[in-house]
């Protein structure tokens, strides 16, 4: 049976409700059996994640994280492609970041810079997606594999460029110099301190993954490029007969892939570390995949599950402060949780979904 | 053999959303007879079948097997209570062996090969009962569809079937192997089984049939006797009035050649040839007519004509220029440009994109047309325009652009892809299978488009593996066998000359001028 037979507010809502409820239900299991109240830990995630202006202002900063490589992998979604390199597309992508940053700081105000740096970390992150594209469009070498081997290399080449060409000199950290002022995204805090978010480093880089998803909404369902990319995902054989060139398509597709997850260095790098530093991805491009299935690949739902997964991020952290019981690796297995129950086990309550709403719908028709 | 009925289904109702598939059905079914189902695309045979076997439950009504009221839960249940199913697509796992494929399911017994051995003898035992050979240890992948077929229908007797469903089982078979499969009906039928035959294909009711049922739009309209009715009575009722079965056109008045082919040679991913040399011209204003049984290279010729496949060797003459097609990297939208309309042989694979609206899927192949963009966007409300334009023209139901292609019936579907095609004013129009799974209503609509075009002056190649279609619409007729071109004959050739021709028997005519053409 297809989703077509159900109300789009059922797919859309209902369904990822269930998912999540049922996620949080067995999270909430787990709480019990390390002995706390989960009612008190909700209580806690919901007040550290959305409850005061700094914790929200947190949130929303993980958030922007995740709308950039949600993006990118559902992108790569339309064509029919898994890509599961925004890891390293991204990490790599702070290498753009860094260059246009480390080159016009001191010469030009951030505004100047920012346009530099956002090329520069779609440019680097799609170049990084270049190979595993150009390698499965040539030669059928699975993207799933050769992306997943890219992220390790891009680990090794990033620790091997701080080290020896773009560290600071004199320093034993590997990492560059601290930005000055003209290579620094301005803190929404600083910009309107009346919201109050204190210390929390959300920046106007939130304002470019907004523009991001309008864009990539416009470019997958309102131009020609989106037309033959989701033909290409949705019947290959068709898209040969329509005279689209699947290289054409896998390799273009991949590098915007790769690009919107090299542009979350820009929130990460120039709006809140200010420097290039090791392993400052942490995770963020797997759990774009999880953000992905579960905002059913739609900008619109790629904002709110990033929310939901900065929510979870942010209010994780308070949790594992106030309960020391549930500590971080805690939390991990509660984010590993909406992850299996949103995407994983997407399909479990669909039959009974189905079945719930069909004799409703079919008995509506017959009174029509 | 008793009197009591092998199935009775009593008003038994199904509806998916807003349609009704089957509204109020009865039927019976007598023992060890072949009762033909018969209906347009989309008239609820399908729907009515898979009640009975269990992957859709009725919405109300009854089922009796063996005249005791029964509930299908599922498809283990029917075969349980003595039902089998022949799908429409194989239900076979390729790279397993026959008798691999005849256990999987059925296996008695947690270690494989005390299974496999007892399935062997009964394996046997049925083969020689039904007359049903097979090599027990060849793969699946190996075998010709006729032949595979043939597994299906031992998976069912092996788990016992008493009634077996055959649902469109003709459809991907070549003539001789579905005169084959009628005989093997009979047989079972001899040893006391029951078949229930869904077709839409009026010969087939008549040559295998007993008893034939006719339903149109979900309702069950008459049963009747075969002997006592008639083709032209049965397809009067499956449409709700007369319809013509040949197609009127004029004499074709053909002018210049639009498109010659010369010298095509085609090789597969296996390195196989399957288009051996072959040369011929289409003239404006004509229908040519590839007969030919399926797997003879007809396909690969249309796809490399298209674009979509490439050509070791040979040339192209189009739109006034000559293509070396074994160097030439022109793909589907090249061969657009130079005004080539492509009707795929298999829309479901080729020509349409089932997720996508019907609007989408009406631009497929030219949506780089300037006229569907304003800027770097698309232009949706012309392209919508466009769609309803060509809904209204080709009546495609129902009316909407906005609909998954998926929810059209086959007809619709396939009128959604002449329209596009058509539409766009093409000098050469290829056309593969164009009323394959399509109903009777649609395929006159069909053939009328055809010949209309032909008369406005386009050449026209048609690939069909149907001997009517072909003998109804072409003006000549190009017999393939082996890849290779065997004969041509004219708009009046024999239906027996051809079929002789198409089985690759020598060529008379062409042996003694000493050429091939």
């Amino acid at each position: 049976m297809s989703a077509g037979q159900l109300p789009r507010w059922v797919d859309y809502v209902l369904i990822p409700f269930l998912n999540l409820a049922a996620a949080f239900l067995v999270s909430g299991l787990v709480v019990i059996l390390i002995g706390e109240n989960p009612l008190d830990a909700v209580k806690i995630l919901l007040w550290g994640s959305l409850g005061y202006a700094e914790g929200f202002g947190f949130t929303l900063f993980y958030a922007t994280n995740f709308i950039f490589t949600g993006l990118a992998v559902a992108v790569a979604f339309h064509a029919g492609l898994f890509n599961i390199g925004g890891e390293g597309q991204a990490y790599v992508g702070g290498l753009g970041v860094a260059i246009a940053c480390l080159a016009l700081d001191r010469y030009v105000p951030w505004y100047v810079t920012l346009p530099f740096a956002i090329a520069g970390s779609a440019i680097a992150g799609a170049a990084w997606a270049f190979i595993p594209a150009w390698l499965q469009a040539r030669r059928g070498s699975h993207v799933v594999i050769t992306t997943i081997m890219f992220n390790y290399i891009s680990f090794s080449l990033m620790v091997y460029l701080l080290n020896n060409a773009l560290k600071k000199p004199g320093s034993m950290q590997p990492e560059t110099r601290t930005f000055e002022d003209g290579g620094r995204i301005p803190f929404l805090n600083d910009l309107f301190p009346s919201l109050g978010f204190g210390y929390a480093p959300v920046n106007l880089s939130l304002v470019v993954a907004l523009a991001a998803c309008v864009l990539v909404w416009l470019l997958i369902w309102r131009t020609k490029l989106g037309y033959e990319i989701r033909s290409f995902g949705a019947n290959a054989t068709a898209a040969v007969y329509a005279g689209i060139s699947p290289v054409r398509i896998i390799v273009v597709t991949m590098l915007i892939s790769g690009g919107l997850a090299g542009m979350m260095a820009i929130n990460e790098i120039m709006g809140s570390q200010h420097r290039l530093l090791i392993d400052f991805v942490t995770g963020y491009g797997f759990v774009g995949i999880a953000v992905a299935l579960m905002g059913r690949a739609h900008p619109v739902g790629i904002v709110l599950a990033s929310i939901l997964f900065g929510m979870l991020y942010q209010g994780g952290a308070e949790l594992s402060f106030e309960m020391p019981n549930i500590t971080r690796d805690m939390i991990i297995v509660i984010q590993g949780l909406v992850i299996l129950f949103a995407g994983a086990l997407e399909h479990m309550f669909r039959p009974a979904i189905i079945r719930l709403f069909t004799p409703a719908r079919a008995l509506r028709a017959k009174e029509a | 053999m008793s009197d009591t009925p092998a199935i009775e289904l009593r008003r038994i109702n199904k509806s998916f959303g807003p349609v009704q598939a089957n509204k109020d059905i009865d039927l019976v079914v007598k023992k060890g007879s072949i009762h033909g189902i018969i209906g347009e695309n989309g008239a609820g045979k399908s729907t009515l079948m898979s009640i009975l076997y269990g992957f859709y439950h009725a919405d109300d009504g009854d089922i009796l097997v063996n005249g005791k009221k029964v509930t299908i839960s599922d498809s283990k249940a029917a075969i349980g209570m003595g039902i089998g199913m022949v799908h429409q697509h194989f239900m076979l796992v390729d790279n397993f062996s026959v008798l691999e494929n005849v256990v999987l399911g059925a296996e008695d017994s947690a270690l494989l090969s005390g299974s496999l051995g007892r399935a062997r003898v009964e394996l046997k035992r049925l083969e020689e009962e039904y007359e049903l050979r097979v090599d027990p240890d060849a793969l699946i992948q190996d075998l010709p569809v006729g032949l595979q077929q043939r597994v299906e229908i031992l998976k069912a007797l092996y788990r016992n079937a008493e009634v077996l469903i055959l649902d469109e089982p003709t459809g991907v078979l070549t003539p001789a192997e579905a005169d084959h499969l009628f005989k093997i009906l009979e047989v079972l039928k001899g040893e006391g089984k029951t078949v229930l035959l869904i077709t839409h294909k009026l010969r087939e009711i008549m040559k295998a049939t007993d008893t034939v049922s006719v339903m149109r739009r979900g309702e069950m309209v008459a049963t009747r006797e075969t002997a006592k009715t008639s083709m032209e009575e049965l397809a009067e009722l499956m449409v709700g009035r007369s319809v013509l079965l040949r197609v009127d056109k004029t004499p074709a008045e053909p002018k210049a050649p639009v498109m010659e082919v010369e010298n095509l040679t085609v090789t597969d991913s296996r390195g196989v040839q399957v288009v051996k040399d072959v040369s011929f011209s289409v003239r404006a204003g004509e229908i040519v007519g590839i007969a030919g049984v399926s797997g003879n290279g007809q396909s690969e010729l249309l796809e490399t004509l298209a674009g979509i496949r490439r050509a070791t060797k040979g040339s192209l003459k189009i739109n006034g220029e000559t293509i070396d097609l074994g160097t030439s990297t022109l793909d589907a939208a090249d061969m657009r440009a130079k005004n080539m309309g492509h009707v795929p042989e298999d829309r479901h694979r080729m020509g349409l994109i089932n997720s996508f609206s019907e609007y989408e899927n009406s631009i497929l192949g030219y949506h780089r047309d300037p006229a569907y963009s304003k800027g770097l966007l698309m232009d949706l409300g012309a392209i919508k325009k466009n769609a309803v334009a060509e809904i209204e023209k080709y009546d495609i139901r129902p009316p909407n652009p906005m609909l998954k292609t998926a929810n059209f019936s086959g007809g619709n579907q396939q009128k959604i892809v002449l329209a596009r095609e058509i539409e766009r004013d093409p000098e050469v129009l290829l056309v593969g299978q164009p009323t394959r799974g399509v109903d009777i209503g649609a395929i006159e609509f069909i053939h009328r488009r055809i010949v209309e075009l032909r008369d406005a002056g386009k050449g026209i190649l048609l690939v069909s593996v149907e001997l009517d279609e072909i003998r109804a619409l072409s003006d000549r007729v190009l017999v393939m066998f082996d890849g290779r071109i065997v004969g041509e004959r004219g708009a009046d050739a024999e239906e027996g000359e051809l079929g002789l021709l198409m089985a690759g028997v020598e060529d008379n005519r062409n042996a003694a001028k000493g050429v091939a053409l």
